[in-house]
């Protein structure tokens, strides 16, 4: 393989430099000068009620307000996969703190004010917060007019219920399956909902001018989706694709919370009512809980029948999803989950049933690992269980049954080239899997967990991405994409596949957060497949200018192109050593020719990708028969911790992960996501937990209440392990791995505190209160 | 309104504010300074972190109008005369992610090792205990500190 300079090496950050010295412009960073207005929301203060009149007489009398809108002033409902969810409340609201109304005035105080004395009456209506509750008959329904919604093809929703989706796939003979198996295990697990915390609060501010032009900036993950959303749901207003643009600074974290479109749209819709000024919409840490997105909750009823060797031989997995009051994004959670809640095993015959059910509590949606975590906290849970009634080590009981390429999923396609065996080999390699830990003192007890992973992006099959290369005099390069470096390197790694291709050192690549006026087409930042599509985008706009560069100078200089290569930013000849034309001599100016006239001009690069061979056609009844994902990233991780006997108390001692990510393009930003992704994990087994009154109201929105790590909480040792197994498709074979770090965390942790106590919680968070609880009710004394 | 004075990043600025004016927002929205961020609003994130007379202090939990003949650095002002070496290792490690909570991480350690040089591990985690990040699982911007001050 031919040597590369550039990807697989850990270059420095393209943001790296903003990011340290203050110089990154995050969205509220941004000035628009005095004329700029201030939006503030009003909050319902009912889980469910109908809305029987606003009066927004008393807010419009205090100075200052400009104006008050209400959902009358924008009855269109929008949504990434379904359409359920409004601007502002209709005629019901759906969970605690939804917004109903928002008041524009000349400062935040006054807009603050005036939102406080806008006047609601409203019928309070039962509410419904169990997704158990909500599936039973006769049940108060949350969206009435379900059947109504417009939908993608892939969502099976039924009206007259609460069910917004029923994922559905059937492989195999189950039953048969599970008569041949000599051991069956069956239990029900629990995952609550979780907050994103991104630091940076969502924010937007949108211009509608005069001529008829909707701008927007947001702190965004999503500015093409935005921008169709946004044409969409406002196209009763005249407003067209063309009229839109989304501007996207800096992301102060996103983590699935600001994908899509949430809070964003208030701020476009907001513009139209007050033409020719900016107007800010700010989040605040409450609302960054309860009104944006939060994690679907979860209860996972999983039946794993397995020969008297491990090997499985049938699984049935019912998931109840508790979606929230709007689905629209959190519906392909459960899709996606549905499929591929087999996890990373052989499994012929199978069963799923994935339930997205309308509750009334915030909206469910994605969030880093997009179900995967979910399902997985049970899965594994399980495996480690029936490895030790059936006396095997729980790291063969995964070998054993571990997928491999070729093999089918769920679905019926098969299984991606994939270095899971080399990952669980690794793993128990690094961690020691046969030594025994000591522990650190007499009420300390040591365990050991093990964990498999795998996440496939979770997109349309149409998902697509795109890129312009253009050089500059120097030879220097502007990259112009429309994914989001969230954090996560992108615009690094997507530096280097250009980098790669046209000899230029990244510090010549300039590559930024975008605009969709001026950057081409990308569907969003999310899924983690942008370093594989975009990457594919990036390479090709590449290839396509170093083409256009060739055929240049093989025209100018009669040279045979296919003798031209690229070395340190110059055009060289296989067989004519002397000839070495620098980039920078041509690629705006053209090659001057002996009669004075030049050929050529500037050298500018496109490409785009679209994974052709996917497609979510399938039979409803199964799910087989499509090719709904276009690949799986796997990888293991064990984990050794030690638990205070006294006050339940987890310490964390030592992590490793292994993840295939097919080709480390900057391995120092891959290490990076391992680090950050196992403390996310880390978080939401050990200390994470929303609490809701008997209203519906989140008690804890805050930072105090509701606890994320600090520096001081982090892991002992942690040893990210990088596999290799290259994707077919990938740029360098490429595939993502950013959401995929904290997926093995939770059931880990889960395994290792039965390892150390002999107690199986099979509830998460597993809060040290649980644990003394437990220990307390637990038969199992103490060795000494 | 009252007209306040104090020194910012080296000058001496002038401002009128409000007697319920938060500093953050006074330097922000009022002043141009925008290194300072707001990620909570209760002192609980250590985003707004601006050094006051050498001491870390939260931007958000100190009225502008206490400030009054004070002297202020942000992450603006360090970085006047080109990076420090602790921004130097924290850069080339590609040590933060999203980069929001890095003005008031850098600030932090920045007055820690101000007065002591060579802090220990715990002394590093302490110091930035208040400045929550949800991106790097703090290791790699530990492990940036270690290399800088680790006794030679």
């Amino acid at each position: 393989m031919e040597e590369l300079k550039y990807v697989g090496h850990s270059a420095v950050r393209v943001d790296g430099k903003e990011k340290v010295t203050g110089a990154a412009v995050y969205t509220d960073d941004l000035e628009f000068g005095p004329d700029l207005l201030y939006a503030e929301i009003v909050e319902g203060p009912h889980a469910h009620a109908m809305i029987r009149a606003i009066d927004t007489s008393e807010a419009m009398k205090v100075p200052g307000v400009i104006c008050v809108v209400t959902g009358q002033d924008f009855p269109y409902n929008f949504g990434l996969y379904m359409k359920d969810r409004f601007i502002f409340a209709q005629d019901r609201v759906r969970f605690f703190g939804e917004q109903i109304a928002a008041v524009v005035a000349r400062t935040p105080q006054a807009a603050k004010k005036a939102a406080r004395l806008v006047q609601v009456n409203y019928s309070p209506l039962p509410k419904v917060v169990c997704p158990l509750e909500a599936l039973r008959e006769g049940a108060d329904l949350i969206h009435p007019d379900l059947k109504h919604y417009e939908h993608v093809p892939w969502f099976f929703p039924k009206p007259g219920t609460n069910v917004a989706h029923h994922r559905k796939v059937r492989k195999g003979d189950v039953e048969q399956g599970f008569a041949k198996a000599d051991y069956i295990l069956e239990d029900t697990y629990e995952v609550p909902r979780y907050a994103h915390c991104a630091i940076e609060y969502h924010a937007a501010v949108a211009k509608y001018d005069h001529s008829g032009r909707l701008t927007v900036w947001a702190s965004s993950q999503s500015p093409h989706t935005q921008r169709n959303l946004f044409a969409n749901a406002l196209a009763p207003l005249g407003i067209k694709h063309n009229d839109v643009r989304v501007i996207a600074p800096h992301v102060g974290g996103g983590f699935g919370s600001k994908a899509g479109v949430t809070m964003e749209i208030i701020a476009a819709a907001i513009a139209t009512r007050v033409k020719g000024h900016p107007v800010k919409v700010l989040w605040n840490r409450e609302r960054e809980f309860y009104n944006t997105y939060q994690r679907l909750g979860v209860v996972a009823k999983l039946k794993l029948g397995v020969k008297s060797d491990g090997r499985i031989t049938a699984l049935h997995h019912s998931l109840f999803w508790d979606a929230g009051a709007y689905v629209e994004y959190g519906a392909n959670v459960v899709n996606a989950v549905g499929l591929s809640a087999i996890g990373p095993y052989r499994v012929d015959n199978a069963s799923i049933d994935s339930y997205c059910i309308y509750t009334n509590l915030p909206p469910g949606g994605p969030y880093r690992g997009f179900g995967y975590s979910e399902f997985l906290f049970g899965l594994e849970s399980h495996m480690e269980r029936i490895a030790k009634h059936l006396g095997i080590d729980p790291v063969d009981m995964r070998r054993r049954n571990a997928i491999r390429a070729g093999d089918l999923t769920a679905y019926g396609a098969k299984m991606n080239p994939n270095g899971l065996h080399q990952a669980i080999d690794a793993v128990a390699k690094e961690i020691r899997w046969h030594e025994t830990p000591s522990p650190s003192g007499p009420d300390m007890a040591i365990g050991k967990g093990f964990s498999l992973f795998w996440k496939a992006p979770a997109m349309p099959p149409n998902t697509s991405s795109s890129c312009f290369l253009k050089f500059n005099e120097d030879a220097s390069i502007n990259l112009l994409v429309s994914g989001m470096d969230l954090g996560q390197g992108f615009l690094t790694v997507m530096a280097q596949i250009a980098a790669e291709i046209l000899s230029v050192p990244v510090s010549k690549i300039r590559t930024e957060n975008p605009d969709t006026d001026r950057n081409p087409y990308e569907w969003q930042t999310v899924a983690s497949h942008v370093t594989w599509g975009c990457g594919n985008a990036v390479k090709r706009a590449a290839l396509d200018a170093r083409e256009q560069i060739f055929s240049l100078v093989a025209r100018a200089h009669d040279l045979p192109k296919d003798l031209l290569y690229l070395e340190d930013e110059v055009v060289k000849c296989k067989e004519r050593p002397g000839f070495a034309l620098p980039l920078k001599d041509f690629v705006i100016y053209g090659i001057q020719m002996e009669d004075g006239t030049f050929k050529g001009g500037p050298i500018m690069g496109r490409g785009m990708f679209m994974p052709e061979y996917a497609s979510t056609k399938a039979d409803p009844e199964t799910s087989q028969g499509g090719h709904p994902n276009v690949h799986y990233t796997v990888g293991a991780a064990a984990v050794i911790i030690e638990i205070d006997r006294q006050t339940g108390r987890v310490r964390v001692k030592k992590v490793v992960e292994a993840v295939d990510c097919g080709k480390a393009i900057n391995p120092k930003l891959v290490e990076g996501q391992i680090t950050g992704g196992i403390l996310q994990g880390i978080s939401t087994v050990l200390y994470e937990e929303m609490k809701f009154d008997h209203r519906g109201k989140m008690l804890n929105p805050n930072f105090t209440d509701y606890k994320i790590p600090t520096a001081l909480d982090i892991p002992d040792e942690v040893i990210p392990l990088i596999i290799e197994v290259p994707e077919p498709d990938g740029p360098y074979g490429a595939r993502g791995m950013g959401e995929h770090t904290m997926l093995p965390v939770a059931p880990m942790i889960a395994n290792a505190i039965e390892d150390a106590l002999g107690i199986r919680m099979k509830s998460m968070p597993i809060t040290a209160e649980k644990i003394c609880l437990a220990l307390t009710g637990s038969k199992k004394q103490p060795e000494k | 309104m009252k007209k306040i004075s104090f020194t910012l990043n080296g000058e001496l600025r002038q401002v009128d504010v409000a007697p319920n004016e938060i500093l953050l927002e006074v330097l922000r929205y009022k002043m141009g300074v925008k290194s300072p961020k707001c990620g909570c609003d209760t002192g609980d994130c250590g985003a707004c972190t601006v050094i006051l007379n050498g001491k870390a202090v939260r931007s958000c939990l100190i009225f502008a109008i206490e400030i009054n003949g004070q002297e202020i650095l942000t992450l603006e002002g360090l970085s006047k005369d080109g990076l420090t070496p602790l921004q130097k290792a924290l850069m080339d490690r590609n040590a933060f992610q999203c980069g929001y909570c890095a003005p008031g991480m850098i600030l932090s350690v920045t007055c820690l090792i101000s007065g002591n040089p060579h802090p220990s591990e715990e002394e590093i985690k302490e110091s930035i205990a208040g400045n929550l990040c949800r991106c790097t699982g703090y290791q790699p911007v530990i492990d940036a500190i270690r290399q800088i001050t680790k006794k030679q």
